[in-house]
C-alpha cells in the first residue's frame, strides 16, 4: 500500500485491502435460523397492525412474521412478494426506522421495534437462495406494454403486468438493470451483487424483455412507444442533478454524489477508487449520507456533511445520521457553501452559516473555510428530459390515481413521478399499482 | 435474612428445596454436587428390587415443548427407575448421608406390589441411614406396564396396602408420591393417609406426547420411528400440580396431611405459591435439569427476601392461601369489576380489541387513531383483555364500589356477599331465613 488516509489530495488505496473488504461487507448481517425465530417471536401480531399501514407496499407484516415463527419462511416470502416483488432489496435498503419499524408498537413500548427489515430479508433470502420464483404467469394476453426504466418502479410494474399475461419490453439507458438499486445504493446495503441477482430472479416470471443502452428521447421516442405498444409506463427516475450555484463549482474534485456512489458500486476493485483526504458532502438526504459514509470507509481522513438547515429538518433519518456519526462522519448544520477554493483543484470550501425563517434559508454573513479536496454534491436530482406533452408538477411528471399521466395510455411511477417519497419501496408500490391500472385498461379494450 | 430451616415430618433440612427423585439424584456424584450447590435435600432416584438391573432405551428419552427463544416450558421422559445395581445405590446413599448429615436424604422405592418385595428392600434402605422413604406410585411409563408406579397409584386400595407394609417394616417417615393421571387426586391421598403415610408428595409426571415428527410420523422422543407416552413435567404442569396440592390441602379427609409440592417449580416464587397452597416443602427437577443446580441460590435468596418483606416465617407461609381456595358456588356474585385500559401505558397493539371483538363480548371500542376503550355496558369482566395485553399493568380490573351502577346489568352493586347457592336462578337455591 502506497497511500494512507493522510495522503494529500484525491488518492486511491488509502486503506489496506482487508480493511476495505471489511468496511464494505453487509451493514446488517443476515439473521440465522435461530435468530430469526427469536426476532419473530417478538411480534405481537397486532390487530390492524400499524406496521402494515406504515409500509408503502402494504405488506402483511404480522402474517409473514408469524409464518417465519412457525417454520415456513417460504410462505412468509410469498406474503411479502405478493405485495412487493422487490421485497429482497427493500429489506436491505428501506429506511425501516421511519416506516414499519417506527410504527411497531414495540418501538412505543420499549424503543426496540421488531426487526421487520431483517426478518423480511430472512424470508426473501430463503426463497431466492432456492432459486424458486413463487408466481406463475397467466396465459399470454397478446397485449404489449413498454416500460421505460429498469429501476424499482419499472421492474415492479413489468413483473405485475407479466403475471397478468401481458408482454413487457423494458427500455433502459444503462448497460445493467436495477436503476438506483444497482447504481444508487450504498455498497454495504447490497453486497454480493444482490441487485443483479434479484433482477435475474424477478425475470423468471417470463414475458419480460429488457433492452439496455436504450434511452428515451434518444434511441427510442415517446411517439414510437405509444404507437407500438398498448400502454407505456415511465419509470426512468431522476437523471439530472441540481447545480450547486456556488463559485468554483467547476474546479477539479467537485463531483456529483450519485456519480461517486455509482462508480463505487460498479468497481471491481475498491482499492482503485480515488477518494479525497478531506471530503465535504453537501446535502442532507440519503445520498449525502451514503456518499459520506462510503468516503470514510474508503479511507478519507476527514468527511464532513454540510447541510443548510438544522438537524431536525434533515431528510436523512436519525438512524442514518447516527450510522454516519458512528463511522466518523462530522455534521455541520445550518451552513451553506459559498465558494470552492483552490488553484485548479479544490483545496477548501468557503461556507456561510445560515438562519432558517420559515421556508427560506438566509446567510448570516459569518463565513468559515473547511479543507476540501473532494466536494460531493448531494443536493437533489431532477427529472432530465421529460417527454414533450406531459404535464409536470413540481418538476416531476404529474400523475393522478394509480400513476396516470396527462397523456392517455401513459402511466408513470417512481422518482420521476409526482407524489410519494423517493424511496425504493414507494417506487415499487407505484409501479405495481400502475400495472394493475394498466391491466384493467388494456384488458377492457 | 429469613430462617429457611425446614422441618418436614420431622426431617430437617437447611431449606425447603429438595431435588425430586429423577435423573439429577441417580448417583453419588450428582447428589454431592447438589449438596455443594446448596440444596436442602434430595429424594434419591427410585430404587427397584434386587436382581438384574432395569434396562433403559438407548435412544432419546426426553421430549420438549418450547416457548420463545427455545425456553423450555415442558419436558417429558420415558426413562425408567434407576438402572444401576441396588447395592451400588445403597452404598452411595449411605456414604453421602454420612458426609452431609444436615441434609435431607430420602430414598425413593418401587418394587412389585407384593409384601415380600417390600419386606426385602426396606431393611436395606433403613441401613443406609437415610431420613425417610418415598413410594413411587407415580411413574406413568414403562414400570406401570409391569404393575408398578402409576399402576399402583391409580388404585387407592393398593396405595393403602403398600403404605401399611412400609410403615410396618420401616421405622422412619414414609412419603407417598402420587400420580396425577387419575380423576380425583383426593382419593389416592386419602388412601395413603389411611395406610399411615406421614406425607404425600405430588405431582408425578403426566401422560404426554410432546410432539409428532411430521416427516416420519413418529411421536417424539422417537425410538426407531416409534414413540411411547412419557411423563410430562416442567413449568407447563405447574397449574395442574398446584390445583391438586390445594385439593388435598382443603379436603376434610386429608386436611393437615403434610404435602411435599412438586410440579414445574422453577423459581422461589413458584415454591412460595406451592407452599401457600399447603405444601410443607417443595421438590424440584426440571428446573435443575434445564439450568443446573445453581438455581437453588436464587430460590434461597428470593424466598428469604419475600419472607423478610412480609415479616413471615416459613411456617407462616405454609397453607396461608388454602382458606381462599373454594368451590365456584361460593364465589361472590356481587363482586363486579370492569376492565380499565391505561391510555398512558397502551402501546396500541389492538390485541385486546381483537380478542374481545372476535372471541368475547364486543366490549372494547377502537377509534381511527387506535385508541382502545372499554364499553362498560358490554364488559363482563372476563379478564381476557388483561391476559392478552403484552404490557403488564396496562389493563386492569377495577372493582365497582357498592352503590355504583353496573351499566351492563342495570343493577346497583350490592355491598352484600351473595353466591350461587342463594341465587334466584339456581333451582336448588337454599332459601335464606325461611
Amino acid at each position: 500500500m502506497t497511500n494512507s488516509p493522510f495522503t494529500p489530495g484525491i488518492a486511491p488505496a488509502r486503506l489496506p485491502e482487508e480493511a476495505l473488504a471489511r468496511n464494505f461487507t453487509d451493514l446488517h448481517a443476515p439473521l440465522d435460523g435461530h435468530e430469526a425465530l427469536v426476532a419473530a417471536d417478538r411480534c405481537y401480531f397486532c390487530h390492524d397492525a400499524p406496521c402494515i399501514t406504515a409500509c408503502p407496499t402494504d405488506i402483511d407484516i404480522p402474517l409473514f412474521i408469524r409464518q417465519i415463527a412457525t417454520g415456513t419462511p417460504e410462505a412468509a416470502a410469498e406474503t411479502i412478494f405478493d405485495q412487493n416483488i422487490l421485497g429482497g432489496m427493500c429489506a436491505r435498503v428501506c429506511p425501516t426506522e421511519t416506516l414499519c419499524e417506527e410504527a411497531c408498537v414495540r418501538e412505543a413500548a420499549e424503543g426496540k421495534p421488531v426487526e421487520i427489515g431483517r426478518l423480511q430479508r430472512f424470508a426473501t433470502d430463503t426463497v431466492m437462495a432456492k432459486g424458486v420464483h413463487p408466481f406463475e404467469r397467466a396465459p399470454a394476453t397478446g397485449k404489449t406494454v413498454a416500460v421505460v426504466g429498469a429501476g424499482p418502479a419499472g421492474l415492479a410494474c413489468a413483473h405485475r403486468l407479466a403475471m397478468h399475461g401481458h408482454s413487457v419490453t423494458i427500455f433502459d439507458a444503462r448497460p445493467k438493470p436495477g436503476g438506483l438499486n444497482e447504481y444508487g445504493i450504498a455498497s454495504y446495503k447490497s453486497v454480493d451483487n444482490f441487485a443483479q441477482a434479484e433482477v435475474d430472479w424477478l425475470l423468471k416470471i417470463g414475458g419480460i424483455e429488457i433492452k439496455y443502452g436504450t434511452a428515451l428521447n434518444g434511441d427510442v421516442t415517446m411517439a414510437a412507444l405509444q404507437a407500438d405498444f398498448d400502454a407505456v409506463f415511465l419509470g426512468m427516475g431522476l437523471g439530472g442533478v441540481n447545480a450547486l450555484r456556488a463559485e468554483g463549482e467547476t474546479r477539479d474534485g467537485v463531483t456529483d454524489a450519485v456519480e461517486f456512489i455509482a462508480d463505487l458500486r460498479q468497481a471491481d476493485d475498491l482499492s482503485t477508487l480515488p477518494v479525497g483526504r478531506n471530503v465535504v458532502v453537501i446535502g442532507g438526504g440519503m445520498t449525502a449520507i451514503d456518499a459520506a459514509v462510503q468516503s470514510k470507509l474508503l479511507g478519507a481522513e476527514n468527511v464532513t456533511v454540510l447541510y443548510r438547515r438544522g438537524r431536525d429538518a434533515m431528510p436523512a433519518s436519525a438512524y442514518e445520521q447516527d450510522l454516519a456519526a458512528s463511522k466518523g462522519v462530522r455534521f455541520i448544520f445550518n451552513a451553506m457553501p459559498l465558494e470552492v477554493l483552490g488553484n485548479g483543484a479544490a483545496t477548501a470550501l468557503r461556507c456561510e452559516y445560515t438562519k432558517v425563517e420559515g421556508r427560506s434559508v438566509q446567510g448570516t454573513g459569518e463565513t468559515f473555510d473547511i479543507p476540501a479536496d473532494q466536494v460531493l454534491k448531494a443536493i437533489g436530482q431532477t427529472l432530465d428530459g421529460a417527454p414533450d406533452g406531459l404535464k409536470l408538477d413540481g418538476g416531476k411528471i404529474a400523475v393522478t390515481g394509480a400513476g396516470r399521466t396527462s397523456l392517455s395510455g401513459v402511466w408513470a411511477g417512481g422518482d420521476c413521478a409526482s407524489g410519494g417519497e423517493d424511496l425504493t419501496v414507494t417506487a415499487v408500490a407505484e409501479g405495481r399499482d400502475a400495472a394493475e391500472d394498466i391491466h384493467m385498461q388494456i384488458s377492457k379494450a | 435474612m429469613a430462617d429457611l430451616t425446614s422441618d418436614f415430618i420431622g426431617i430437617k433440612s437447611p431449606n425447603p428445596f429438595w431435588l425430586a427423585s429423577a435423573p439429577p439424584t441417580d448417583k453419588e456424584y450428582n447428589v454431592r454436587r447438589a449438596f455443594e450447590a446448596g440444596w436442602g435435600g434430595v429424594v434419591w432416584k427410585t430404587l427397584g428390587a434386587e436382581g438384574l438391573p432395569v434396562v433403559n432405551v438407548n435412544g432419546p428419552r426426553y421430549g420438549a415443548i418450547y416457548g420463545a427463544d427455545r425456553r423450555l416450558l415442558g419436558l417429558n421422559n420415558i426413562e425408567l427407575i434407576t438402572d444401576r445395581d441396588l447395592y451400588t445405590n445403597l452404598e452411595e446413599i449411605k456414604r453421602v448421608k454420612a458426609d452431609y448429615p444436615d441434609r435431607a436424604m430420602i430414598v425413593s422405592i418401587m418394587v412389585p406390589c407384593e409384601e415380600e418385595a417390600w419386606k426385602a428392600i426396606l431393611p436395606l434402605v433403613e441401613d443406609t441411614g437415610a431420613d425417610g422413604i418415598e413410594l413411587n406410585f407415580g411413574c406413568p411409563h414403562g414400570m406401570s406396564e409391569r404393575g408398578m408406579g402409576a399402576a399402583v397409584g391409580q388404585v387407592p386400595e393398593y396405595i393403602e396396602m403398600v403404605t401399611r407394609w412400609c410403615k410396618q417394616y420401616y421405622s422412619k417417615p414414609v412419603i407417598v408420591k402420587l400420580t396425577p393421571n387419575i380423576t380425583d387426586i383426593r382419593k389416592p391421598a386419602e388412601a395413603a393417609k389411611r395406610g399411615g403415610a406421614d406425607a404425600v408428595s405430588l405431582i408425578n409426571t403426566i401422560n404426554s406426547i410432546t410432539s409428532v415428527n411430521l416427516d416420519t410420523m413418529s411421536p417424539e422422543p422417537s425410538i426407531d420411528g416409534k414413540g411411547s407416552h412419557g411423563g410430562y413435567c416442567g413449568p407447563a404442569v405447574k397449574p395442574i400440580a398446584m390445583s391438586m396440592v390445594s385439593e388435598i390441602a382443603r379436603n376434610a379427609e386429608t386436611h393437615g396431611l403434610p404435602i411435599s409440592g412438586i410440579g414445574g417449580i422453577t423459581t422461589w416464587r413458584d415454591a412460595a405459591e406451592f407452599m401457600a397452597l399447603g405444601a410443607g416443602n417443595v421438590q424440584v427437577c426440571t428446573a435443575a435439569m434445564t439450568y443446573g443446580f445453581k438455581i437453588v441460590s436464587e430460590m434461597i435468596s428470593g424466598l428469604s427476601q419475600y419472607l423478610d418483606e412480609k415479616g413471615m416465617s416459613l411456617d407462616d407461609l405454609v397453607g396461608r392461601a388454602v382458606p381462599n381456595v373454594t368451590d365456584w358456588q361460593y364465589l361472590n356474585l356481587n363482586y363486579v369489576t370492569k376492565a380499565r385500559i391505561s391510555q398512558d401505558d397502551c402501546i396500541k397493539c389492538g390485541r385486546c380489541y381483537a380478542a374481545c371483538e372476535d372471541t368475547s363480548h364486543q366490549a372494547i371500542s377502537m377509534s381511527e387513531d387506535r385508541v382502545f376503550e372499554v364499553i362498560d355496558a358490554e364488559c363482563v369482566a372476563c379478564n381476557l383483555c388483561v391476559n392478552v395485553c403484552p404490557v403488564e399493568g396496562c389493563i386492569t380490573m377495577e372493582e365497582l364500589a357498592a352503590g355504583a351502577m353496573d351499566e351492563r346489568t342495570g343493577n346497583v352493586v350490592s355491598p352484600d356477599y351473595a353466591n350461587w347457592t342463594t341465587h334466584p336462578n339456581n333451582p336448588g337455591a337454599i332459601k335464606a331465613a325461611e
